[in-house]
């Protein structure tokens, strides 16, 4: 196949090139970014606080200018023009470059954060000292790595947000839903933890940071036993506290998923969804659409699932096994009672919806469930200190390590502009895969298609941040129930002829839809569907 | 085992391939001259706007051809020589066959205006047309301004693309409004009105004269036949319309209209060869119908039934309600069922025409004056559900009921504003008021 010969030229021309406001959002927003920089190179500020608030106003008006330039002499509508020819949204070398800044961010985040400024002993210096002052405002205490990390993570949602809902300002439900990401990121995310922080001072409070919203297993420390502790010795909230975390997961989250699908959780609570849907929304046609990717990403989200689930037993039966007499649940019950529960679900997926599942699935479910219960067989029966064949706490340090930082932080977030936006949340969240199950399983959610009236365009496969290929069901008439789907709705969005409609309705026929509608007469469609 | 050909690898082609496949295990190969594989001609616009490349057009993945041993083979078929059931192609290579179907497309009309073959004047159908508007028009710089010819789907998709490159488009459209021989007045003009607020100079009811060329045999203006004024341009989009691309079939023997003669079984009066899609012309209209009919979903049927047929299981080609669909810059379009536009409006059939105050809404109920029958609904910047429609047209619903359930058959996004109370009380006033 030949290939157009693009223009070369620098300068840019429409759709790619920047207009003065554009220009002037650009400068503004690299000034705030510089003043962090410098402050990282240990420039010393004299007024932080003036400073600090230089830089995040510079760095959100910036953002939000960009976001005027760019919207706001167009008439509303689907305007993604240029997009494959941009360099930053098309792998083009700004993409690369804004991946390879992203991804040493966060290596000096997780594993350097002594380069950001953050001492051991003594006072912060660098980028660090700066968000001390908007630090002791909210908790009372100075900035850490991750207090300057949710800042800037609250600051993008927030400003990206705006951009998000003015480019779909046509769109309603992208408008409510982006509000309740920036809603959830900057109360639960941001605020709520840090008041919680300022509970501590009194010596009845030890509570750790907890984000309300971020349920186990992607909260995945809120087992840890220094966070178990904590909740546990700050009283009533504590183990109210304790209790709302438990309840997420096996009450709150299956209530809802049934209702309205996992997108209540994915694009319109989560956090990584949240900085996903907004800063990462220019990057959102670069994920992988090919049925390869989708087989990797089976793979390796429930292995990551299992592993979270082998991780978390592995703490709570330690942390039980301390003082065995501590906690009315002692070690043995505890892990017979997982083994229960485990069992109980597998036996109920294989017994209600084997047929639902391809073939490869039931190979996965029933191959993890016998990994798991053998595990804990092979814990049982042994009298060691060691829990399964490692240490619980080398198995949590590698799940932090390897999940935690490596796979939701430098791969997830760091190659938004090479893999697109979804890459934690599809490939590595364990959270989403138990969505997933139950999404794909039993929830009341499905995108319908539009009887006959697609035409194959693409544009609903190619926007699909999760790389689903969405035409491969539009076009056949079929109804899109998969479980990665977060339910952003850009599909239905970007479709010209209105064939997509993301809607929660009966389980009765939700897979299967109705009598595949192409416009035929319909003796011919009893003859196509026979086959 | 048997060889089924089909020339052309488009939406009809490939699907009699998929199915005859899905029946069978014939052998089946398909020719195409224009690209490798099978890619969704209505999404070529969107590469040019950059919004996918062409790899996002196609619909299946490179592998799918293999797996489903479909053989893909890039060539132009110069003749059919049916007696010999071979095909003679450019490079003079031969390829035998047992049934021949020509899924061969259309090609865009020019009506022998001066000029019309000039470089820098084309239409818009092939990917080469794409390959050739990414030459003539990569840029405002290279490009000061485009003229486009002819006010139809093609043409309005030409000027948005042009659009997003920030060249300056002037729309000549023949009729007095934006395609009123299909759209009621009401509609037609308020898309009159969108594509002026997108900047672009559309002139109504004027026809191109003659194409006029620089030194070096380029377009460099066009002129205008009603007042004779020439309109200087770098590109000129030809968008009359299409016509079926049969020119090497026309000493083939097989029987030629306008398009490729076909019966309801979609054979042609040669045995064993058979034309769908856009090249396939009924003897007889199918109903409203027209004998031609150049539309994604009629391709898609047309090459569904067929494959019923070669598989031995002989079956006329029998389309359900109509329904279209498109998409003028930002507004989409549906209709269903018949909606005829004003200057060809029966005389049986009446429109309740419903406008919303932002001039980017509207629809257009037709009803049939004695029973009250509902015909057909255009909707405009709303979403409605297929099978609902496709279930009151069948149940021969009346519009008061229609309008009155409007709702059921909404199907916009979730918490989008609904107008079903407002068009109610549009349409009782109306009624009143009758």
């Amino acid at each position: 196949m030949s290939t157009v010969q693009r223009n070369m030229s620098l300068t840019g021309e429409p759709p790619k090139t920047l207009n003065a406001v554009q220009k002037f959002a650009t400068i503004l927003g690299m000034f705030g970014l510089a003043i962090l920089l410098l402050a990282a190179f240990n420039i010393n500020f004299p007024n932080k606080a003036l400073w600090l608030a230089i830089s995040l106003l510079s760095i959100s008006g910036g953002i939000i200018l960009f976001a005027k330039g760019a919207y706001a002499n167009e008439l509303e509508g689907i305007k993604n023009h240029g997009v494959w020819f941009k360099s930053v949204s098309s792998r083009g070398f700004l993409g690369w470059l804004a991946g390879i800044a992203l991804t040493g961010f966060y290596i000096i985040l997780y594993f350097y954060a002594e380069f950001l400024g953050l001492n051991a002993n003594g006072a912060n210096t660098g980028v660090i000292s700066l968000f001390d002052p908007l630090s002791k405002i909210l908790s009372g205490n100075p900035a850490s790595q991750w207090f300057v990390y949710g800042t800037l993570y609250t600051i993008a949602i927030f400003a990206f947000g705006i951009k998000f809902i003015w480019k779909y300002r046509h769109n309603r439900y992208e408008r409510i839903r982006t509000m309740s990401v920036m809603f959830f990121q900057t109360a639960f995310a941001f605020l709520i933890p840090e008041f919680m922080a300022r509970l501590n001072s009194s010596e009845a409070y030890n509570l750790p940071y907890y984000d309300l919203k971020s349920v186990w297993p992607l909260n995945y420390y809120l087992f840890d036993s220094y966070s178990l502790d904590g909740l546990l010795s700050s009283g009533n909230l504590g183990l109210y506290m304790l209790l709302f975390g438990v309840a997420s997961i096996f009450i709150i989250t299956p209530i809802l998923t049934y209702k309205y699908g996992k997108r209540w959780y994915c694009s319109w609570v989560c956090g990584c969804g949240g900085l996903a849907e907004t800063a990462g929304d220019p990057f959102r046609q670069l994920s992988d659409k090919s049925m390869f990717a989708w087989k990797v990403e089976r793979w390796v989200v429930h292995s990551v699932l299992v592993f979270a689930v082998v991780m978390t037993t592995a703490l709570v039966s330690t942390y039980l096994g301390n003082d065995p007499n501590d906690y009315w649940l002692t070690r043995d019950v505890f892990l017979i009672g997982v083994a229960v529960f485990l069992t109980l679900i597998f036996a109920g997926i294989w017994f209600f919806k084997r047929a639902a599942l391809n073939k490869d699935a039931r190979y996965g479910a029933a191959g993890y469930f016998i990994i798991i219960i053998a595990l804990i067989g092979i814990h049982y029966g042994s009298n060691t200190e060691n829990i399964f064949i490692f240490e619980a706490s080398e198995l949590r340090q590698w799940y932090g390590f390897i999940i935690g930082a490596v796979f939701s932080g430098v791969i997830g977030t760091g190659f938004y502009p090479i893999f697109g936006n979804r890459v934690w949340c599809r490939f590595g969240c364990p959270m989403a895969a138990i969505l997933g199950i139950q999404q794909r399983l039993f929830s009341r959610f499905r995108i319908t298609t539009n009887g006959g009236q697609c035409i194959s365009c693409g544009n609903c496969s190619t926007y699909c941040e999760m790389g689903i290929d969405v035409r491969s069901y539009a076009q056949k008439g079929e109804n899109i129930i998969r479980a990665s789907c977060v339910g952003c709705g850009i599909c239905s969005a970007v479709c010209p002829r209105g064939v997509l409609k993301l809607e929660n309705g009966p389980l009765e026929g939700r897979i299967d839809g109705n009598q595949v509608l192409l416009g035929n007469d319909v003796d011919l469609m009893a003859m196509v569907n026979k086959n | 085992m048997e060889h089924i050909v089909i020339i052309g690898n488009g939406i009809s082609g490939v699907t009699a391939a998929r199915h005859i496949r899905k029946l069978s295990d014939k052998r089946i190969t398909i020719i195409s001259a224009e690209t490798d594989h099978f890619f969704s001609r209505t999404a070529l616009m969107y590469i040019y706007m950059g919004h996918m490349k062409y790899e996002h057009t196609k619909p299946y993945e490179d592998w799918f051809w293999e797996k489903n041993k479909i053989e893909l083979k890039r060539a132009f078929v110069k003749q059919v020589m049916h007696a010999e059931k071979e095909l003679i192609l450019e490079d003079g290579g031969k390829l035998s066959y047992d049934k021949l179907i020509l899924a061969i497309g259309s090609k865009s009309n020019k009506f022998g205006w001066p000029g019309q073959d000039l470089k820098g004047v084309q239409g818009l159908y092939s990917y080469q047309d794409l390959e050739t508007l990414e030459q003539n028009a990569p840029n405002k710089k290279v490009c000061k301004r485009a003229v486009i010819v002819g006010g139809g789907l093609i043409g309005i998709e030409l000027a948005e693309m042009l659009h997003t490159r920030g060249i300056p488009v002037t729309f000549l459209v023949r009729e007095d409004s934006f395609w009123n021989v299909v759209l009621p007045n009401g509609e037609s003009e308020m898309i009159n009105r969108h594509i002026r607020n997108h900047h672009i100079d559309l002139r109504l009811g004027v026809n191109l004269k003659e194409i006029l060329a620089d030194e070096h045999g380029r377009a460099r203006a066009v002129v205008i036949a009603e007042t004779g004024e020439e309109i200087p341009c770098d590109i000129v989009g030809l968008t009359a319309g299409v016509s079926p691309n049969t020119d090497f079939l026309k000493d083939s023997g097989i029987e030629l209209g306008r398009g490729i003669k076909v019966n309801r079984y979609l054979e042609t009066n040669v045995p064993d060869v058979y034309a769908i899609g856009d090249c396939a012309e009924q003897h007889e209209a199918i109903g409203n119908r027209r004998p031609i009919e150049a539309v994604w979903y009629t391709g898609r049927m047309m090459g569904e039934t067929l494959a019923q047929t070669i598989c031995g299981n002989r079956m006329q080609y029998n389309p359900g309600h109509w329904f279209n669909s498109a998409k003028f810059f930002d507004i989409e379009y549906q209709t269903y069922g018949w909606v005829n536009s004003d200057e060809r409006l029966p005389e049986y059939e009446e429109h309740f025409h419903w406008i919303h105050e932002d001039d980017t809404k509207c629809l257009t109920i037709a009803t049939h004056k004695e029973t009250g029958k509902f015909l057909g609904i255009n909707t405009f910047g709303i979403r409605m559900r297929h099978e609902v429609f496709d279930a009151w047209l069948t149940e021969e619903r009346s519009t008061d009921f229609v309008v009155q359930d409007l709702a059921m058959a909404n199907f916009d996004p979730e918490f989008y504003k609904s107008f079903e109370s407002q068009i109610l009380e549009a349409y009782t006033n109306q009624t009143v008021k009758a």
